[in-house]
């Protein structure tokens, strides 16, 4: 191997240290009041002001040394791996990719019954999973339409009070609401899709955040209705088959003879969303090979050769918002039923800016980015919530981490949505003479 | 050429704004089944505005637009679209991060996707570079196999009538001639017709039967192809450098 990770020249090494001193100078500019002074209340009541010269010129020392070994470095370690790497690794890591959804997707059906046990995992894993989820909805609007929605809790919001409300005042069961809530999310999606039907970028993006927030400020405000700022409790919990999840006689534990456990019904509620996560890919993949969804991707490329080439772009927008609201819909009854409570305050713009991120950084477009983007953003505010100090400060370095390093997101490729021998419209010929060219 | 009583396109007296600015001050354009016709002109005289007004974007606000006998003056685009007219558009607008394959199936919309495997067949004969970059994204294609693409995915839509803007921009003289060579093809071997706008004023007068000569928002020149190259005027300021 060559000599690919020593500088060779003087002048590499001059220019490296040249762009650590800048970076040292800003961590200076940056943390000499942050770090180097603070203020504590002494006993007497008052300020006591004190220095921390030592731990500020710790910091600085550290962004010297870290920008001078990355200058020196990095950017050979990157390079030489694309060099030096054979073709038959190459192919070991992506065929490994290749099997990196199907492995995720049986870690995600066996979680239930490796964490049985444990509660807290569990809860984690149907949240993991409800965000997933909202992720592949919100795909549809902005991965794969290219429409940049930051209002997307509106619909998640529609779902869950659609389902609260039509539990309580007709008594439906779950699965009768869930379809309902869906439509009705549908209908409020294609209620956001007329106004902006001119709308692109930044001003698509202020005008549905404004939606996300009216549709926040209705359910606040309208009393009689949603209960406003109390909220709506005791939202029936989903049944299995019409067998409730209780200790009594005719639940779900006695029916099957197995000992009563609470945890039956937070793993069913696994189950449930689950499979709502997979319907909402299952359909996602297979939109994506029909007419509509590649009207949505041109759509997303160039709006303007779109309606030449004869799609109607009023349609292909509206089916959009109105295929992400109803995924965001379902999310929302199945986040009612699972709480059992819903108030306003959980249908905040975090939880949009939330959704969003993990679409953006799971590379968009892409369903298995998401879920890993799901995973690993939930999964980390946990991870952190004991240090809850630097969960946000970690969050930040993270976000600039992949801003500098994957800033097409986590998994960054798009994939064809027309492949050979996988779709008969292909003449054989083109069919044929393609097999021969891929690799046995 | 075939020379039918009624032409398959017609403008009338159409002119199109910008906001407030006139694009186009009243022009008259037909184009007959069968025909390639050009239409030349300097930077911002109109040419490309000319097509896409044929399209509706941005709409003629005065004149009338006719289409194999039926007015589309007011008919939103992708219904003009619907009734077979193609256009490879200024800049092409390729999908540039869908596969080649993509971007030909896009152009079919209009179609009954059942035989597309005719339609395909027909592009990569036209340009067989497509076919072995069918599973590349368009934007990383070369300038000149992007305007092959252009020109295929119009072509996926079985098109009547073609219109192409500026086919030869950017392009090296052999691929002009190669897309130009392609372009006789399709008129000759399967008839279709062509509204060709080019600054390319050499090639584009030499391939096409008629001609029309756009300044400043208005038809100035009209004649055969050969007739206009002719004229001293255009040689003056379209094929001499524009040395008067």
């Amino acid at each position: 191997m060559p000599r690919e990770g020593e500088p060779d020249k003087p002048s590499d090494f001059l220019t490296a240290v040249k762009e650590a001193a800048i970076a040292a100078l800003v961590a200076f500019g940056l943390f000499v009041l942050l770090i180097g002074i603070r203020t504590d209340q002494g006993p007497t009541g008052a300020l006591v002001f004190t220095t921390r010269f030592g731990a500020l010129a710790a910091i600085v020392a550290g962004v010297f040394v870290a920008t001078l070994l990355r200058a020196l470095f990095w950017r050979r370690l990157t390079l030489s791996f694309g060099q030096i790497a054979p073709a038959s690794v190459k192919n070991a890591v992506a065929r490994l990719t290749n099997y990196a959804a199907a492995a995720f997707l049986v870690f995600a059906l066996v979680v239930p019954i490796i964490f049985y046990g444990n509660r807290y995992l569990l809860d984690l894993g149907i949240l993991i999973v409800t965000y997933t989820m909202l992720g592949f909805g919100l795909n549809i609007v902005v991965g794969l339409a290219g429409l940049l929605d930051l209002g997307y809790v509106a619909f998640y919001a529609v779902g869950a009070y659609s389902y609260a409300l039509i539990a309580q005042y007709f008594g439906l069961s779950f699965w009768i609401c869930l379809p309902l809530a869906g439509i009705l999310a549908a209908f409020a999606g294609i209620l956001l899709g007329f106004p902006v039907l001119r709308l692109r970028g930044d001003y698509l993006a202020i005008v549905t955040l404004g939606f996300g927030e009216i549709i926040r400020l209705i359910l606040l405000n309208w009393q009689s209705l949603t209960g406003g700022p109390n909220g709506i409790p005791g939202i029936p919990r989903p049944s299995f088959f019409g067998l409730p999840f209780n200790n009594s006689e005719h639940g779900f534990a006695a029916t099957f003879g197995l000992t009563y456990s609470p945890t039956h019904r937070i793993v069913f509620l696994y189950y449930i969303i689950l499979a709502l996560a997979l319907l909402t890919n299952w359909v996602t993949l297979r939109l994506r090979r029909l007419p509509i969804g590649r009207a949505w991707e041109a759509l997303r490329e160039d709006e303007i050769a779109c309606r030449a080439l004869g799609v109607n772009t009023t349609t292909t927008k509206l089916t959009a918002f109105a295929m992400g609201a109803m995924f965001g819909g379902f999310a929302g009854a199945f986040f009612a039923t699972r709480q059992g409570f819903i108030s306003p305050e959980s249908f905040t713009f975090t939880e949009s800016a939330l959704v969003l991120a993990i679409v953006v950084l799971g590379g968009m477009g892409s369903q298995l980015g998401v879920a890993v983007a799901a995973t690993v953003m939930l999964g980390g505010f946990e991870l952190f919530r004991e240090f809850d100090q630097y969960r946000m400060l970690v969050f930040g370095a993270a976000m600039v981490a992949i801003v500098i390093y994957r800033p097409r997101g986590l998994v960054a490729t798009r994939t064809p949505s027309v492949l050979l021998g996988k779709i008969k419209d292909i003449p054989a010929p083109i069919v044929r003479d393609a097999r021969t060219e891929t690799p046995a | 050429m075939t020379a039918h009583a009624e032409p398959l396109l017609s403008l009338r007296g159409v002119k199109a704004y910008y906001g407030n600015v006139a694009a186009l001050k009243g022009v008259d354009v037909e184009v007959r089944e069968g025909e390639i016709v050009a239409l030349i002109g300097a930077n911002g005289a109109g040419k490309s505005t000319l097509m896409m007004t044929v399209f509706g974007a941005p709409r003629a606000r005065q004149g009338q637009i006719h289409f194999a006998g039926r007015d589309i003056t007011a008919l939103p685009t992708h219904e003009i679209a619907k009734l077979r007219i193609a256009q490879s558009p200024e800049g092409r607008r390729i999908f540039s991060r869908m596969t080649v394959m993509e971007n030909l199936q896009i152009g079919a919309t209009v179609t009954d996707a059942v035989d597309l495997g005719a339609d395909l067949e027909r592009v990569f004969t036209l340009f067989p570079r497509l076919r072995d970059r069918r599973h590349q994204r368009g934007g990383t294609l070369s300038g000149g196999e992007q305007q092959m693409l252009a020109i295929g995915r119009a072509l996926m839509s079985r098109p009547r009538l073609i219109l192409l803007d500026e086919p030869s921009l950017g392009l090296a003289p052999l691929l002009v001639q190669q897309i130009f060579a392609a372009i006789r093809a399709l008129n000759e071997r399967d008839k279709l017709t062509v509204f060709l706008v080019e600054q390319n004023a050499y090639h584009a007068l030499k391939l096409a039967h008629r001609g029309y000569v756009m300044v400043n928002g208005l038809i100035a020149l009209q004649g055969s192809g050969s007739e206009l190259l002719r004229r001293p005027e255009i040689r003056a300021a379209y094929l001499e450098g524009g040395v008067r």
